[in-house]
């Protein structure tokens, strides 16, 4: 069990001409479960190899308990890592595959044979420990290869590669759970790769929202939801994503194509923005707010999406199941003040907007 | 499962190779065994012998001493060349102008010609002026051509500097297409050196060892040029292979009936081991009884590959 710490950390496959990892500066602290979420290629892997050693990076320094641990080779970090696709060893049974970590480490016999029962029971495998695992379904594979990361018991922590991917998803739920409840019992740190977000939102404490070799957010499923600081989470998290409009700013007034948006809290806001809203915080509203056009509405039971359109640009409010419009007629809709955000140049939150004033267009 | 209903008019395709092969294998072979049954003296004396000649074979003395000196030789040569050339392979560096650099000086002993290699040991070894024979002789008495342990060592040696490279680029290659999580996977577990190699890096390269052992098993045991030139299977005969031997009855002799049942003989062994020995380092990839899961189809899909080898190892027995 460890807290880990990335200082400056930044990594270049190919000696400095790009980055597949921008510099990084957090804590991972000891016990918690984090789940790193982005798209493919964004360096979610990059970034769990520099944590177990596995790769060394070209900038930065990574510390555990404090101990500059840069140098120090994989072995000696003590961090179990549990690949994306699943690495096994051919010649062994799943159940030496198994024993594998902990043999090396020279943990008595009797102790390897509980904790392997243990671990095959935790994942459903009791029954297969005696194959070859090139027999086994690749789903199942994948399983033995994440057995072989939970299999130990003293590690500081265990980096989750999107250890489910393959997995049905049934059994990709039983197993997320179970790996949440054995989070809980041993109380190791825990990251978890995924480019679900629910799986990411369900599974961690604190969710780290990745986007083209960079942290872009972290946070509690809640914030990353309510106030998304930077664009990319705006639109990653939430289905559907984030409505965004570009705006100019004007002493923080807000215009696109000359017609007023809203008005930043922060004063002095001027040039060009994005402005942002997720469909969640669109709210009807009957003479105030915007007027849009209703292109489509769909249905989905709980909820409807209603797809708007202005002018030159497309909006998609959620609204109760209630709600009741006309395709093709015109409506309203205003925004919470506390939910809508403008974003700058670099794509980061700067303020909240607030509607503009009763009635406005 | 496949209910398309197959069409075998694709073996017509085949035919133009089967004609070729006829001309450049089967006809010559079966002048040969129209050789080694019949008694030739001359166009129209020729007398039906049967088997008798294959018996003179299996019963010469010279003849058995030349077997089983070749399989001692070919063995030897495996026990040393296969591990050496494991041992470079893994030494090798693994990217940039290193790897290059490494891969051609690798492959240079294998361009040579054989004569230019008998000819070149045959010169190095000397006593008077070859380098190594030299050297060597600073240490202790070397004369190859009066010595037959010298002259064993130096035709062991000499095929080891010849050949290893061929099983260091097999392995090399093999090693290069292993990928990069296994290694990690092995470093998160723990494994020493010694256990990513056993547990790792062998598993994969069991194809590609099985190539090398064929390859170098048989040119080993056809070895001809080099000992040819370098010691003329000598002395006496302790280094005749059994291709010098075949040369000899041949040619020198002119025993042409017993020269063809030993040609079909040697050929067939060649045939027969190699076969065995590829059903037995094979034996446990075949389909079993387990029901056919998409990964198991994956993994019948790579074992196409050791039979395109096989169909190249037969071109290569000729
Ligand atoms: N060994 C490597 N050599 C060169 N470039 C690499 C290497 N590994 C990754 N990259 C590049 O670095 C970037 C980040 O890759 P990384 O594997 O960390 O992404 P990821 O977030 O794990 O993606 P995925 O979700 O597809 O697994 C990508 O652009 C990738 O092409
Ligand atoms: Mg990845």
């Amino acid at each position: 069990m460890a807290e880990i710490r990335l200082e400056g950390v930044a990594h270049s496959y190919d000696g400095g001409k790009t980055y597949a990892l921008n510099p990084i500066t957090m804590t991972w602290k000891d016990g918690k479960a984090y789940a790193l979420l982005g798209p493919s290629g964004c360096g979610k892997t990059t970034l769990l190899n520099i944590i177990s050693g596995l790769l060394k990076p070209s900038e930065g320094k990574v510390f555990i308990d404090g101990k500059d641990v840069t140098d120090v080779i994989t072995d000696d970090r003590n961090i179990a890592q549990v690949f994306q696709f699943p690495v096994l060893y051919d010649t062994m049974s799943v159940r030496k595959n198994l024993e594998f970590p902990l043999k090396n480490r020279k943990v008595p016999r009797a102790k390897i044979a509980e904790r392997v029962n243990e671990i095959a029971a935790l994942l459903g495998i009791e029954a297969d420990l005696d194959r070859r695992p090139s027999k086994l379904r690749s789903d199942l594979q994948q399983i033995v290869s994440l057995g072989r990361g939970l299999v130990r018991e003293d590690v500081s922590a265990i980096l989750f590669d999107e250890p489910l991917t393959v997995i049905d998803q049934n059994f990709k739920w039983t197993l997320r759970n179970r790996l949440k409840r054995l989070h809980l019992a041993t109380g190791v740190t825990v990251v978890y790769v995924t480019h679900d977000q629910t799986e990411a939102l369900t599974f961690a404490d604190e969710v780290l929202v990745m986007n083209e070799g960079s942290l872009v957010q972290a946070g509690t499923s809640e914030s990353l939801f309510l106030e998304p600081k930077h664009e990319f989470v705006g639109y990653f998290i939430g289905s559907p994503g984030m409505n965004f409009l570009d705006v100019e700013a004007n002493s923080s007034v807000l215009t696109h194509n000359g017609k007023p948006i809203g008005k930043a809290a922060k004063a002095g806001l001027n040039g060009r923005h994005r402005f942002g809203v997720r469909p969640e915080f669109l709210i009807p509203s009957n003479k105030s707010g915007l007027e849009f056009k209703v292109d489509r509405i769909e249905d989905r039971g709980v909820f409807k999406l209603i797809h708007l359109s202005k002018d030159d640009f497309q909006f998609i409010a959620k609204t109760e199941e209630d709600y009741e419009a006309k395709v093709g007629g015109k409506v309203n809709f205003s925004f919470d003040p506390k939910r809508a955000f403008v974003y700058d140049i670099n794509q980061r939150a700067v303020s909240t907007v607030s509607p503009s004033g009763q009635g406005g267009n | 499962m496949d209910s398309k209903k197959k069409n075998n008019k694709a073996w017509f395709l085949v035919l133009p190779v089967v004609f070729v092969v006829a001309f450049t294998a089967i006809i010559p072979l079966m002048a040969v065994a129209n050789y080694s049954l019949q008694d030739i003296q001359g166009a129209s004396n020729r007398l039906f012998v049967g088997l008798d000649f294959f018996k003179r074979v299996a019963t010469d003395p010279n003849i058995q001493d030349a077997f089983v000196r070749n399989l001692n030789l070919s063995i030897q040569i495996l026990f040393i060349q296969i591990p050496l050339g494991i041992f470079l392979a893994r030494l090798m560096p693994r990217s940039g102008w290193k790897a290059s650099a490494a891969l051609v000086v690798m492959a240079i002993p294998l361009i040579i010609p054989w004569n230019v290699v008998g000819t070149t040991w045959r010169i190095f070894t000397r006593g008077d002026i070859g380098l190594g024979g030299v050297l060597v002789n600073q240490f202790f008495d070397y004369n190859l051509s009066e010595d037959t342990t010298d002259a064993w060592v130096t035709i062991l040696v000499m095929d080891t500097w010849h050949w290893t490279p061929l099983v260091t680029l097999l392995v090399y290659a093999g090693l290069r297409s292993i990928p990069q999580a296994y290694y990690q996977a092995a470093a998160i577990d723990g494994a020493s050196p010694m256990a990513v190699f056993r547990f790792v890096e062998l598993p994969k390269l069991k194809r590609v060892l099985m190539i090398a052992l064929l390859l170098r098993f048989m040119d080993s045991f056809m070895m001809y040029t080099e000992p040819f030139v370098v010691t003329g299977g000598g002395p006496g005969s302790s280094t005749q292979t059994l291709s010098i031997l075949l040369t000899t009855i041949a040619i020198g002799q002119f025993d042409l009936g017993v020269a063809g049942a030993f040609s079909l003989m040697y050929f067939l062994f060649i045939q027969i081991f190699s076969f065995i020995f590829f059903t037995v380092l094979t034996l446990d990839e075949r389909p079993g009884a387990t029901k056919v899961t998409p990964k198991d189809k994956k993994a019948a899909k790579q074992e196409k590959q050791p039979n395109k080898v096989s169909s190249k190892l037969k071109k290569v027995q000729k």
